[in-house]
C-alpha cells in the first residue's frame, strides 16, 4: 500500500530505508495495471526508463542525497515532451511522434531524481474542461465512472487521485489543472505566468499557458513547485525572480490575513451545493481569525469572452506548424475542436475583424489586470469555487460547445491576468468532489499554500479515495 | 515627352552575418553547408520549442536604421505574420508588424533632382536642413525591421538525382520509388536574422534604385553587419512597379487612390497610381534594373491600350529577360499580424540608442564630405577610395605616413586608383615609399631645360599650333620629347608647366 502514501510521506520512507525508490515505482506500476483500463488515464507507459531511474535515485538516496522528489514516481501530461518517448497531445496528429528532446521542466524533474512513469490523457491539444477531447478515448471520474475527471489535464488528475502517481505535471490555459483537480479531490496548482518555463510542452495559447502540477497534498505541492520553479533562458517570458522556500510559510496559520470573496463568482448559476461547501470554508476561516472582505472584480463577465477570442487566436497559429512535412500526420487527422478553435481564431485576427476583436479583447483584458490590482491593494487572498458545477456525466454537453466554454467561467480570470491559482479538495456532495480555488498576487504561490494548508490540516478531504473495486 | 512617370518603390532584405540565428543558438553561417546541419528545435519548428531573441541582431537592426536617418521605436515589439509554406516551420514568421524599431528615414542620392519627376521626395528636411543646397534626390524609407529567414527549397527530378553525389540515405529512398519530382528542405537558413528595409515610392527610373542599392550595400557593409555578397543571397531585392499618368501641368491625374497599397498603414500618397506589380527576390543589381525597365515598358503597352496592368507579384527570368506573372494580387494572403506572446516587448532607453550610435563607425556619405574638404580632392576620387571602408582608411593612414615625405593626398589617391596597388598585400607604407621612389627627380638647371624645351617646341611646330587652337592633350606628347632629349628622370609637373609658358 505505499502507493497511496502522500509524497512528503513517500519521501520520508526513502530517507529511512523503509522502502526503496523502485518499490514504489513498483507499486504504481501495479496500480495503473490494475485499474487503468477502466479509468484511461495513461496514454503511454514508460517502465523500462522509470526502473532504472528509480535504480538511480536510489543509488543517490544511499549516498545521503536529499531532494523533494528524488525517488518519487510522477506522470506527466503528454503536452509535455520526452526525449525518445511518444508525446501525443491527445492527437491523432501526432499519434505516432516521438521527442526529439525534453522540455526544461521535465529536465528539471529528472535532474531532481523524479522517477517518470508515463504520460497521461487530455483533451487533444488541451482543448477542454472534460477529458472526453481526446483522441484516445475519455479519461473516467473515479468517484463515479460515469461522470467526467475535468480537463484538459484529466490523465493527471486521475492517476494521482488514485495513487498511481504520487504527483503528476499538467498544464492550465483557463482551468487545465484547477478545474481536473476539483473534480477529482486533488491538489491542484496553476503558477503565476512564467513562474515554470513553458520550454518543451506543447504550446496551446502562449500568452496564457501556465505550467503546473497535481498533489495530494498541499506540502506535496509545494515540494513540486520547488523543482519546475525558476528563471529558463529558453522561456524569454520566465522572469528572473528568486524562488522562495515553498514550505516555508506551511504552519503559520491564518490569523490576521484578509481573504477577499468577489461577489462576481457567487453568482446564480453557481451550485448550490458547491456554495454551502465554499460558505463553509470561509467560516472556517473566520474562525481561524482570518478576516473575509466582500470585494468585487468588476469585469468578471468579460473575462469568458475575452479568453475565447486571446486563445482561439494564440492556438490558430500555435497549430501551424503542425503541416505534416517534417513529423506527425497532416492536418485533416485534427478533431472538430481544434479545428472549431483554429477557425474562430483565424476569423478573430482577419483583416477587417482584427480590431473588433484581437484589439478590443486585449483592451479588455488590460482592465481585467487593473481590477486584479486593485483589489490585492486591501486584501491577501481571494477565495472563489474553482467550478461552477458539479462533475457532469460525459457526453451532457459534448454537443454544446458553448456550455462546455463556461464550464471554464471562474478559472480563465487568472489566466488573462497571469495570477497564481490553487484548487484544494473542499468536500463531497453525492459522492462527488468540490474543490476551492485561492487565488493571490504575482508570484504569490508560498501564500497560497499557506492558506489552503490550514484549511486541509482541519479539512483532509485528499484521504478520501475513491472506491475501485476489484482490480480488472 | 513620357506620358508617363514611372512610380517605383524597394523592399530590401538584408542577411546580418551575427555568429548565431534570430531565435536559437544555431551557427547562422549555413552557406555550402550540410543540408540540415545548423538545426535545433527551434528552428525547426518542433513542439514546444520557444524563441529567444538576438540581441546583437536587434543592435545591428538598430544601427542600421540609424544609419539610414530613422526615427528609433524605444517600445518595440515582434509580430507574428502567419501564413504557411513548406520552408516557414512554424507556420508564421516571427516579424515587426506596426512597431519596427526604425521608421522614417532617407537615403539621399547624388544625382540632381529633377523637379518634374520629384513627388514628394523633398530635398529639404527639418532634420538636416543643411543638406538642401546640395540639392539631392532624397529617397525616404518608410521601415527599418527585424525578421528571420526560411528555409531553402530545392525542387529536383530523377535524373539529378541519380546524378547526384550524395550518399544520402533519403535520396537514395526517393530514386528508388523515384519517377517523380520531389521537393527537398534544408533548414539550415531557417531562423538567421534578416532586416527588411522598406521605402516610400520615390524612385522614378531603373538607375536611381541601383545607386540607391549601392548606397545601401556600401552603408550596411561599412557597419560591419552583414557581407552583402549578392551571390550568397545576402541582399535579396524587390521592386514594386508602376506607371502614373502625367497631366500637362506635370501632375497627376489618375484619380483612383490606392486602397491596398499598405493596409492598415494610413498614408498621405494620395495620388499613386491603383495598381502596383511586385517583382520578387531578385538577387543582382543588375536584374533589378532590367526587370524595372522591362515592366516600365510592358505597363506603359498595357496602359496605351486602355488597360490597367493587373495588381500581381511576378518574377524575373533572367533566361527569357523579362518578367513572369507567379500571383495574381486578388489571392493575397491575410498574414493575420498579432504581437508574438513567446516574446515580451523591447524596450531601450535613450542612453542605450545614443550608446549604439557612437559604437558606429563613419558612415560613407560622412567619410566623402570629409575626404571632400580635408583633402581637396575631386568627387570623382574620393567616390572611389570611399567605395569600401577598407580602403578609405588605408588611404587615410597613407595620408598621414605621406605628410613627413611631403606627398600630398592627390599624389596618394592618383598613385591608389591609377596604379590600383594589392591593398591587402601591400601596407601604406610601402604605398608611401613607392610614390616617393616614383616622384624621385634629378636636378636639371632652369636654364638648360628652357635651352631643351624651346628646342624641342621649334622641332614641332604642328603640335605647339595644335594646342594653340585648344588641343591640350598635346601637351602631354611634348612633355614626352622633352623628357626623352634630357634622358633623366625629372619632375614632369615641372617639365609641363614651363612648356606651357614657353608656348605663350
Amino acid at each position: 500500500m505505499i502507493h497511496t502514501l502522500s509524497l512528503s510521506d513517500a519521501r520520508d520512507g526513502l530517507n529511512s530505508k523503509d522502502f526503496s525508490s523502485v518499490d514504489l515505482a513498483k507499486a504504481c506500476f501495479e496500480q495503473i495495471k490494475s485499474h487503468d483500463d477502466k479509468l484511461n488515464a495513461i496514454l503511454t507507459l514508460s517502465e523500462k526508463e522509470a526502473l532504472h531511474q528509480a535504480e538511480e535515485a536510489d543509488k543517490r538516496i544511499a549516498n545521503g542525497e536529499e531532494s523533494p522528489l528524488l525517488g518519487i514516481p510522477i506522470a506527466l501530461k503528454d503536452l509535455f515532451l520526452t526525449k525518445g518517448i511518444r508525446t501525443t497531445a491527445g492527437s491523432n496528429v501526432l499519434e505516432n511522434y516521438i521527442a526529439q528532446y525534453d522540455g526544461t521542466a521535465v529536465q528539471r524533474l529528472k535532474e531532481a531524481g523524479a522517477v517518470i512513469l508515463g504520460k497521461t490523457n487530455l483533451d487533444a491539444w488541451a482543448h477542454g474542461s472534460s477529458g472526453e477531447n481526446s483522441d484516445f478515448g475519455p479519461t473516467k471520474n473515479p468517484y463515479n465512472l460515469e461522470h467526467i475527471p475535468g480537463g484538459s489535464s484529466s490523465g493527471s488528475s486521475v492517476s494521482v487521485t488514485t495513487d498511481m502517481a504520487f504527483a503528476a505535471s499538467g498544464t492550465d490555459t483557463g482551468g487545465s489543472i484547477r478545474l481536473p483537480a476539483s473534480f477529482c479531490n486533488v491538489v491542484g496548482l496553476k503558477p503565476t505566468y512564467g513562474r515554470v518555463s513553458r520550454y518543451g510542452v506543447i504550446a496551446m495559447s502562449s500568452s496564457l499557458d501556465s505550467i503546473g502540477h497535481f498533489t495530494k497534498t498541499v506540502r506535496d505541492n509545494a515540494m513540486y513547485l520547488q523543482v519546475t520553479a525558476g528563471r529558463d533562458p529558453k522561456d524569454s517570458t520566465t522572469p528572473n525572480k528568486d524562488v522562495p522556500d515553498y514550505q516555508k510559510k506551511l504552519g503559520k496559520g491564518v490569523k490576521g490575513l484578509k481573504i477577499g470573496v468577489p461577489k462576481e463568482y457567487f453568482i446564480e448559476g453557481l451550485d448550490p451545493n458547491i456554495r454551502i461547501q465554499i460558505e463553509d470554508a470561509l467560516k472556517f476561516y473566520e474562525k481561524q481569525g482570518a478576516e473575509i472582505i466582500d470585494v468585487s472584480l468588476p469585469h468578471t463577465e468579460y473575462a469568458i469572452e475575452v479568453y475565447y477570442i486571446v486563445q482561439t487566436a494564440e492556438v490558430s497559429s500555435n497549430l501551424a506548424r503542425y503541416d505534416g512535412i517534417r513529423y506527425g500526420y497532416e492536418r485533416s487527422h485534427f478533431g472538430d475542436e481544434a479545428k472549431r478553435r483554429i477557425m474562430l481564431g483565424t476569423y478573430v485576427l482577419s483583416a477587417g475583424y482584427y480590431d473588433a476583436y484581437y484589439k478590443k479583447a486585449m483592451k479588455v483584458r488590460t482592465l481585467l489586470i487593473k481590477d486584479f490590482q486593485e483589489v490585492f491593494k486591501t486584501i491577501d487572498v481571494l477565495i472563489t469555487p474553482a467550478s461552477p458545477s458539479m462533475p457532469w456525466k460525459l457526453g451532457e454537453r459534448t454537443d454544446d460547445p458553448l456550455k462546455m466554454y463556461l464550464s471554464d467561467i471562474f478559472t480563465v480570470h487568472a489566466n488573462l491576468v497571469g495570477v497564481p491559482g490553487l484548487s484544494v479538495p473542499a468536500g463531497f456532495k453525492g459522492g462527488l468532489p468540490i474543490g476551492m480555488q485561492i487565488l493571490g498576487p504575482h508570484f504569490s504561490e508560498d501564500l497560497l499554500y499557506q492558506v489552503a494548508q490550514a484549511y486541509e490540516m482541519e479539512h483532509p478531504w485528499w484521504k478520501k479515495k475513491p472506491d475501485l473495486g476489484n482490480s480488472t | 515627352m513620357n506620358k508617363y512617370t514611372p512610380v517605383i518603390g524597394l523592399e530590401v532584405h538584408v542577411e546580418l552575418k551575427t555568429a548565431s540565428k534570430m531565435f536559437c543558438g544555431c551557427s547562422a553561417n549555413y552557406f555550402g553547408k550540410k543540408p540540415n546541419a545548423h538545426t535545433c528545435p527551434v528552428c525547426l519548428g518542433l513542439p514546444g520549442a520557444l524563441p529567444v531573441a538576438n540581441k546583437q541582431a536587434i543592435n545591428w537592426c538598430i544601427m542600421i536604421a540609424l544609419a539610414l536617418n530613422c526615427e528609433i521605436n524605444t517600445f518595440s515589439k515582434f509580430d507574428r505574420k502567419n501564413y504557411f509554406y513548406p520552408d516557414l516551420p512554424k507556420g508564421y514568421q516571427i516579424s515587426q508588424y506596426d512597431l519596427p524599431f526604425g521608421h522614417d528615414g532617407w537615403i539621399d542620392l547624388s544625382k540632381p533632382v529633377i523637379l518634374a519627376s520629384d513627388k514628394g521626395a523633398r530635398p529639404e528636411s527639418k532634420k538636416d536642413p543643411g543638406q538642401a543646397r546640395m540639392a539631392k534626390k532624397r529617397i525616404r524609407i518608410r521601415r527599418v525591421h527585424m525578421e528571420e529567414d526560411t528555409g531553402k527549397l530545392t525542387h529536383m527530378s530523377h535524373p539529378e538525382l541519380v546524378s547526384g553525389s550524395s550518399s544520402n540515405e533519403m535520396l537514395n529512398q526517393v530514386q528508388h520509388d523515384n519517377k517523380k519530382k520531389v521537393s527537398l528542405i534544408d533548414y539550415n537558413r531557417s531562423g538567421v536574422p534578416l532586416v527588411e528595409i522598406v521605402t516610400e515610392p520615390d524612385f522614378d527610373s531603373a538607375t536611381d534604385v541601383v545607386e540607391y542599392l549601392q548606397k545601401l550595400r556600401q552603408i550596411v557593409r561599412y557597419l560591419g553587419v552583414s557581407n552583402a555578397d549578392m551571390e550568397k543571397g545576402d541582399m535579396r531585392l524587390e521592386p514594386n512597379i508602376s506607371l502614373s499618368k502625367m497631366s500637362l501641368r506635370g501632375d497627376e491625374v489618375d484619380e483612383t487612390i490606392s486602397q491596398e497599397r499598405s493596409p492598415r498603414f494610413a498614408r498621405d500618397d494620395n495620388n499613386l497610381p491603383n495598381y502596383k506589380v511586385e517583382v520578387k527576390n531578385i538577387n543582382s543589381f543588375r536584374f533589378v534594373e532590367k526587370a524595372i525597365n522591362f515592366e516600365l515598358k510592358r505597363q506603359e503597352k498595357l496602359l496605351d491600350d486602355g488597360k490597367t496592368p493587373p495588381q500581381e507579384t511576378r518574377g524575373w527570368n533572367e533566361k527569357k529577360q523579362e518578367t513572369v506573372s507567379q500571383r495574381i494580387k486578388e489571392e493575397a494572403n491575410d498574414y493575420r499580424y498579432f504581437p508574438e506572446p513567446d516574446l515580451p516587448p523591447i524596450t531601450h532607453t535613450n542612453e542605450q540608442i545614443s550608446t549604439l550610435s557612437s559604437a558606429m563607425p563613419e558612415l560613407p556619405d560622412k567619410i566623402f564630405s570629409r575626404f571632400l574638404r580635408k583633402f581637396s580632392l575631386n568627387e570623382y576620387d574620393v567616390e572611389i577610395l570611399t567605395r569600401d571602408q577598407e580602403a578609405a582608411e588605408y588611404f587615410e593612414q597613407a595620408v598621414k605616413l605621406g605628410e613627413d615625405k611631403n606627398i600630398s593626398p592627390k599624389q596618394i589617391a592618383n598613385h591608389i586608383i591609377n596604379k590600383k596597388p594589392d591593398l591587402s598585400a601591400t601596407s601604406p607604407s610601402d604605398v608611401i615609399s613607392q610614390i616617393a621612389k616614383a616622384s624621385q627627380t634629378e636636378d636639371i638647371s632652369e636654364d638648360e631645360l628652357t635651352q631643351i624645351i624651346t628646342k624641342v617646341l621649334k622641332e614641332n611646330e604642328k603640335a605647339v599650333q595644335d594646342y594653340k587652337n585648344g588641343k591640350e592633350t598635346v601637351i602631354m606628347f611634348l612633355v614626352g620629347q622633352v623628357m626623352r632629349q634630357i634622358g633623366k628622370k625629372i619632375d614632369a609637373q615641372k617639365v609641363r608647366s614651363l612648356i606651357i609658358t614657353n608656348i605663350k
